[in-house]
């Protein structure tokens, strides 16, 4: 018998239906990854289980059976005490799902079974969080969330979850907001926690890497169903996936081996989720739809053992149209002109400290040189907090310099003021990480794109309004979006408002800063495919700002790897990828799932 | 934390001046003296003579900056503005208007200010964390939505409604309670009783309300989810998690007006006839004496200063990530 | 009968207000985003209901706004300045008694001595001059007089409630494109997305029913009784709702200027500026509010009393008093709106559709124009609806603290204040204090109530709180 099995649950909120018929199971010591895109409904899956769904939220049907008990007749009393003894959850964001004000001993302690004393419970958090990782924890007993990093406090998380010694662990994107050494390390964790105390591990993620290297067993959700389950080969991986769907997903991914082809893209995007569906949820977006696509919904057939899918191709294989071998991708070849050169750039901002009037300098950017001719793409890869956003502002004459030079198309621009920058404002631009935050919600998108234009004089202003219906074309949006605001957009088509907005101003270098780290994985191919065609259209020079080191290999002529404010490591790509040199692009390289 | 306290001081100065400046060109610069003097005369005995006379009994007859019969630093220390201003930063506030000190004015009448307003202050907070919270652990349900309404109600209500028909119904009507006075030791508790009932009763609408909204906040956050998975009783979640939390903006929200709480209530004090020193001001107001006006506004501006103060150290005590540098 | 129109300075500013709430109208209706926040305030029962209530606030303001003075028989112009609201109220200021009378009353509160036409003096509550004057035998006849006309009333009021919901169909009907009667039937069950039109019609027609009912009996009756001199005490509770309006208004038209400027600046240029404007705001907020207030209608009260001369009316001085009142407030009150606008800015400064506007070389005065200020809309207009009946509710603190209002002045807070004192008389005179009471609790509950639906309708955090899947 299984631990868990989920049978057709639903949860509405509103008239929102976010899972809708979803059923899989979980063995004890199994471990089963959750696939899918934002919004698929992933999340409000695992928080239906807990039932934890937000406000508003509650389960719409479907039956929930854990340790051979019903859990939709439990009440919420009983409910309660299966919380953290018979499932536990970890967060995404370790950053807030603890509390701020307690001590991480006290809410580990909270955690614990009833009925132990004081020093017995002291024992056992010292116990978990040693099994966790955490060096000294006799001493980290006492410490505040604040005063740990975000590795420890997803470890602190980790141990608040096993305290209760809980037969299912729920881990709901457990790393995506850690950096990248730290993944591969967390990740290692939970599997062998699991494994060691014969737990379930219901994974929830929207990573193909992380799901094919965690999971004995993955299921597929798109649009709030699940569509499609099968068992990760030891070799093959999920080679085998069958549904179109999957198959894109996999195909969409920036890998190291697929440099040089372009990413499959998967056009349009998920339908919105308060309405029913006669078809296939997938079929407007899916190369494959024939006839039954649209009118019925399918149903499951088995496809090997423990492979099922929900796709109607499955039972009309000849359906299958196409070959799905990827085209390749012509990278543009750089020219000889330097469009940047910066020379021993730094950034230092000054903090108080605890004298009367002291302050000290946090070298933010310490002296990074590089160049970037036309045509060219340099990747700027480092984690969180390395100083590579920093460095793009002060590039951009958006941050104070401490110190070196910024030449720009061979203008010396750094540390110029305000009005005398100004002319040169035009060669350069940026793309955002967020884009949601990168467009002011109450302007109209073709009032947006014109702002540039009007500020640095591009153009008439009479013409100004062909171009910036040229511009969307561009970028493949409808010319009627001008008219529009943002918020009528979904990310990945702000993205390419974005995008279109740089480019009003004709830049000769294009900053990208994490462009598609927001966005799910197919959404990230379409910006990556288009990034690609704008720089050889136009012949950009871009300076692509990334943490993700697959990413650099499908676009980037060379990879300058930037640690605590420094550039550690600079060269071309296939180099740096085959031969790093420094132990930390060599970390960095380990910890790629 | 000493040196933090030092700079909070020193930060402390410029502020005062410019209290100081803003109530000095008030006062005696856009009203001059003379004008202050005909005001108290009465409009029928107003001649120079009795105006220049005036102002010598009341220490108004120097000039406001500058003395030209003075000589060397005596001409600037001899002034209205070393008077009524510079003297104020010694609290050396001078004689009002009848010829009292209002220094020692102030000492006799900040302790019965004080016996209402600390008993308003910490029943009140009790009162409105109770209740916010109670609408709290009933959210979603017909019994917060008629809380809420009810708060919304209340705090609808002018302050002076609640002083009056508190007055009328409880001491008048009913007779429970004396309808006014102060009074030392034990028998003066009769006295507090009404006042500190009515200006708490005042207070609920907009005080719990407020507190309820800090709460939801705080409820709506990841880390009181990550409390729910595991598996605490709803009553842990909120006193254990959301309580904790929520006190930080409630507690150093209340701790800028501690000092203030000497300086007591305009209004509930002239009701009840209490001779604090919000009656004081109240009477001075309405006797047109700027010189205690002045001296209220001084010790007012420079115990708030000392509530931002208060609030700052106060971070310090109850959210663990403040540190003071 | 010929007048000369009198435009006092609060009135000039109320047009103005109006003028810039409808240029606010305009833009609203032009910016979908703005639409659909006020279509949300307008679907809740409770926005529209207290809309409504305002409204009626609004229009009763509005019309003692418009003043006049009459030119006498002589030719003259009559020394007295009277509003489109006196003239409609000509019943309530002709009909004055000697001193209190109780709601309704026909005889007069206290015991006086009269003099009968026999020469012979007796003690006895006489009869009001107006107040159930009609009546031959008050005893016998005051209770079914008093049913009848408040019956009558109701039946206007509920005549006038119907042919409100049939012009309310109208248009409705227009918009719908359905017939008159499908509208009407929308009307009451409303569809997926309508505004609460029901709730509108209902507040309405509640409205209309009391105020049926108060006209009828005012035709025969003092319904609120008579103040000290004999004075409607109905006539002065309406009076005084312009006087709380132009409070609660006009003070922000001062405050928000000041309070936009000094916040953005602050937070948008950090720096000196930033310390500079946050020493300002807070030496002002560190005085005792009250204080400074009073300090500062001390000076006002006596500037006026120098400058008596300059005045031509009782009306204009107060105006005059009045409007000084609300600069006051206004001055000293921009500092939490300011502080609340500099935060906001610090956050949105650091957002990247300001900083790609910085990267194309935006200036500074042009982002804040383009970028910050409409990203902060929404927190003004929190606070100006939440202030509003702050304000209303200091008038009277203020008046009380003899701070307030001119004396002469209609207002609550005069109201109360001369009324108070009566508490101790027997038996007790009530009714004034009931009566300011009772207008202002209408006018402030309704303010916030409507404030309360416009800060979940526009507060982004509220709104993700209720529906972030």
């Amino acid at each position: 018998m299984s631990l868990l099995e989920v049978e057709n649950l639903g949860v509405r909120i509103g008239a929102v239906v976010p899972v809708d018929g979803v059923s899989f199971s979980i063995g004890a010591g199994e471990t089963f990854a959750l696939l899918g895109e934002s919004g698929s409904g992933k999340s409000m899956t695992a928080l239906a289980l807990l039932r934890l769904l937000p406000a508003g939220g509650r389960i719409g049907g479907g039956e929930i059976r854990f340790d051979g008990q019903l859990l939709g007749e439990l009440p919420e009393s009983k409910m309660r005490s299966l919380r953290g003894r018979g499932m536990a959850m970890i967060f995404q964001e370790p950053q807030t799902s603890l509390n701020p004000v307690m001590t991480i001993g006290e809410q580990i302690a909270e955690a614990l079974p009833g009925g132990l004393s004081r020093e017995e419970q002291r024992n056992a958090v010292v116990r978990l969080l040693g099994e966790v990782g955490i060096a000294d924890p006799a001493a980290r007993l006492h410490s505040y969330p604040f005063e740990l990093s975000g590795g420890q406090k997803q470890r602190v998380m980790i141990a608040q979850a096993l305290a209760g010694e809980p037969r299912l662990l729920i881990a709901d994107e457990p790393t995506t907001a850690l950096d990248v050494t730290l993944q591969a390390q967390i990740l290692q964790l939970i599997k062998r926690l699991a494994r060691e105390r014969g737990m379930g591990l219901l994974l929830i993620t929207h990573d193909l890497g992380v799901a094919r290297h965690m999971a004995d067993r993955v299921g597929i959700m798109y649009a709030g169903q699940l569509i499609e389950q099968l068992p990760v080969d030891a070799e093959a991986g999920l080679a085998r996936a069958f549904h179109p769907y999957t198959r894109k997903l996999m195909a969409a991914v920036p890998g190291l081996e697929r440099a040089g082809q372009r990413l499959a893209a998967i056009p349009g995007r998920v339908p919105p989720l308060d309405r029913a569906f006669a078809g296939c949820r997938f079929a407007e977006r899916c190369p494959h739809a024939f006839g039954p696509c649209t009118s019925a919904a399918p149903g499951w057939s088995g496809l090997a053992e423990g492979h099922q899918v929900r796709c109607h191709l499955a039972e009309h294989p000849a359906a299958v149209r196409g070959d799905e071998s990827a085209q390749p991708l012509e990278m543009p070849r750089p020219g000889q002109v330097p469009v940047l050169e910066v020379r021993d750039l730094a950034v230092s901002f000054t903090q108080r400290t605890g004298q009367l009037f002291g302050k000290k300098q946090i070298h933010a950017v310490d002296g990074i040189s590089f160049e970037l001719r036309m045509g060219e793409t340099l990747a700027l890869v480092g984690e969180s907090g390395c100083g590579k956003t920093t460095a793009a502002k002060a590039i951009l004459g958006l941050t104070p310099i401490s110190g070196g030079r910024v030449e720009l198309d061979g203008q010396q621009v750094a540390g110029l003021s305000e009005r005398r920058f100004k002319p040169y404002r035009r060669l350069a631009q940026i793309v955002f990480q967020d884009p949601y935050s990168s467009l002011n919600p109450r302007m109209r998108v073709g009032d947006i794109l014109q702002e540039g234009m009007a500020a640095l004089g591009v153009g008439e202003a009479h013409t100004r309004g062909q171009s910036v219906a040229a511009l969307l074309e561009k970028v493949g949006l409808d010319p009627d979006a001008v008219t529009r605001y943002p918020h009528e957009f979904s990310g990945g088509q702000r993205q390419r408002i974005a995008i279109a907005r740089a480019l009003a101003v004709r830049p000769k270098l294009l900053i990208c800063d994490e462009p598609t780290s927001a966005l799910d994985v197919s959404v990230q191919a379409q910006i990556l495919n288009l990034l690609a065609d704008l720089q050889r259209e136009e012949g950009l020079a871009m300076l692509f700002i990334t943490h993700n080191l697959a990413a650099v290999g499908y676009l980037a002529h060379r990879v300058a790897v930037m640690q605590a404010g420094k550039i550690v490591e600079l060269g071309a790509t296939r180099d740096i990828l085959a031969h790093p040199q420094h132990p930390y692009t060599q970390s960095l390289l380990a910890s790629v799932v | 934390m000493i040196r933090y306290i030092l700079r909070r001081l020193l930060y402390a100065i410029p502020i005062l001046i410019g209290v100081n400046l803003i109530t000095f060109f008030l006062f005696f610069v856009v009203n001059t003296p003379d004008n202050m003097a005909r005001i108290h005369l009465g409009v029928k005995h107003v001649t120079p003579e009795a105006i220049e006379q005036w102002k010598a009994e009341h220490g108004y007859d120097k000039p406001l900056f500058h003395n030209p019969e003075q000589h060397g630093i005596r001409a600037v220390t001899e002034t209205l503005f070393v008077d009524r201003s510079i003297k104020l930063f010694s609290f050396d506030f001078g004689k009002a208007d009848d010829g009292r000190d209002i220094a020692r004015d102030i000492k006799t009448r900040m302790w019965p200010s004080l016996a209402i307003a600390l008993p308003v202050f910490v029943i009140g907070i009790m009162v409105n964390i109770t209740a916010a919270l109670l609408m709290i652990f009933y959210r979603g349900t017909r019994l917060e939505y008629a809380g809420v309404a009810g708060l919304i109600a209340l705090m609808s209500i002018s302050s002076l409604f609640y002083i009056i028909a508190g007055q009328y119904f409880i001491a008048k009507l009913w007779q429970w309670l004396p309808i006014s006075g102060f009074g030392g030791g034990i028998d003066g508790f009769k006295f507090i009783l009404l006042p500190v009932l009515v200006s708490v009763a005042a207070g609920i609408g907009s005080g719990a309300r407020w507190y309820r909204t800090i709460f939801i906040e705080e409820i709506g956050k990841d880390y009181v989810r990550t409390a729910r998975a595991k598996g605490l009783s709803e009553l842990r979640v909120l006193f254990r998690h959301v309580l904790k939390n929520g006190m930080i903006p409630i507690l150093t929200g209340a701790v800028v007006v501690l000092p203030l709480l000497f300086t007591g209530s305009l209004v509930t004090e002239s009701f009840f006839g209490i001779p604090g020193l919000g009656s004081y001001t109240i009477d001075a107001i309405r006797a047109q004496d700027f010189a205690i006006v002045q001296s209220m506004v001084f010790l007012g501006s420079a115990l708030y200063i000392l509530g931002l103060l208060l609030t700052d150290l106060s971070y310090t005590l109850v959210d663990p990530r403040v540190k003071l540098t | 009968m010929s007048f000369q129109p009198v435009i006092l300075w609060t009135d000039a500013l109320i047009w103005l207000l109006v003028l810039i709430c409808g240029g606010f109208a305009w833009h609203i209706a032009r910016t979908p985003a703005l639409r659909a926040s006020w279509r949300k305030v307008l679907a809740r029962p409770m926005g529209m209901s207290s809309l409504a209530v305002l409204g009626v606030f609004v229009l009763v303001g509005l019309a003692d706004s418009l003043h006049y003075r009459e030119r006498l028989d002589n030719g003259q112009l009559d020394v007295e300045v009277k509003s489109l609201l006196d003239r409609a109220l000509v019943p309530f200021t002709a009909r004055n008694e000697r001193t209190y009378s109780a709601p309704l009353a026909t005889h007069a509160q206290s015991r006086e001595t009269v003099q009968r036409p026999d020469g012979s003096t007796v003690r006895e509550t006489p009869r009001l001059q107006f107040g159930g004057a009609h009546l031959a035998d008050p005893q016998q006849d005051w209770l079914g007089d008093v049913m009848a006309r408040t019956l009558k009333g109701l039946a206007l009021g509920l005549a006038a409630s119907l042919l409100f919901a049939v012009l309310l169909a109208v248009p409705l009907k227009r918009l719908w494109r359905c017939g008159f009667a499908a509208a009407l039937v929308r009307l009451w069950r409303p569809q997926e997305g309508d505004i609460a039109w029901k709730s509108l019609l209902l507040t309405v027609s509640m409205l209309l029913l009391t105020c049926g009912a108060v006209a009828s009996l005012a035709g025969g009756y003092h319904v609120f009784g008579t103040d000290k001199v004999g004075q409607d005490v109905l006539y002065q509770s309406l009076k005084s709702i312009r006087t709380g309006l132009v409070i609660g208004t006009l003070t922000t038209l001062v405050t928000l200027p000041a309070a936009i400027g000094l916040g953005l600046l602050a937070g948008y240029f950090r720096g000196w500026v930033d310390d500079f404007i946050q020493y300002v705001y807070t030496t002002l907020n560190s005085i005792p509010w009250v204080l400074l207030v009073a300090a500062a209608v001390l000076i006002v009260q006596v500037f006026i009393e120098q400058n008596e001369a300059s005045f031509s009316s009782v009306a204009e001085r107060a105006d005059v008093r009045l409007l000084a009142l609300c600069v006051i407030i206004g001055l000293t009150g921009w500092t939490g709106l300011a502080r609340l606008l500099r935060a906001e800015t610090l956050k949105l400064r650091e957002l990247d559709y300001v900083t790609a506007a910085r990267a194309f070389g935006v200036s500074g005065p042009r982002i804040l124009a383009r970028h910050i200020l409409p990203n902060v809309q929404h927190l003004i207009l929190i606070t100006v609806v939440m202030d509003f009946s702050g304000l209303v509710l200091a008038e009277a603190i203020l008046s009380y603290v003899g701070v307030g209002v001119d004396p002469v002045m209609n207002s609550w807070g005069n109201m109360i204040n001369a009324a108070r004192m009566e508490l101790a008389r027997e038996p007790i005179v009530w009714w004034p204090l009931l009566a300011a009471f009772s207008f202002m609790f209408a006018l402030v509950l309704a303010a916030n109530l409507f404030a309360d639906v416009v800060q979940d309708a526009f507060d982004p955090r509220t709104a993700a709180r209720g529906g972030k899947a």
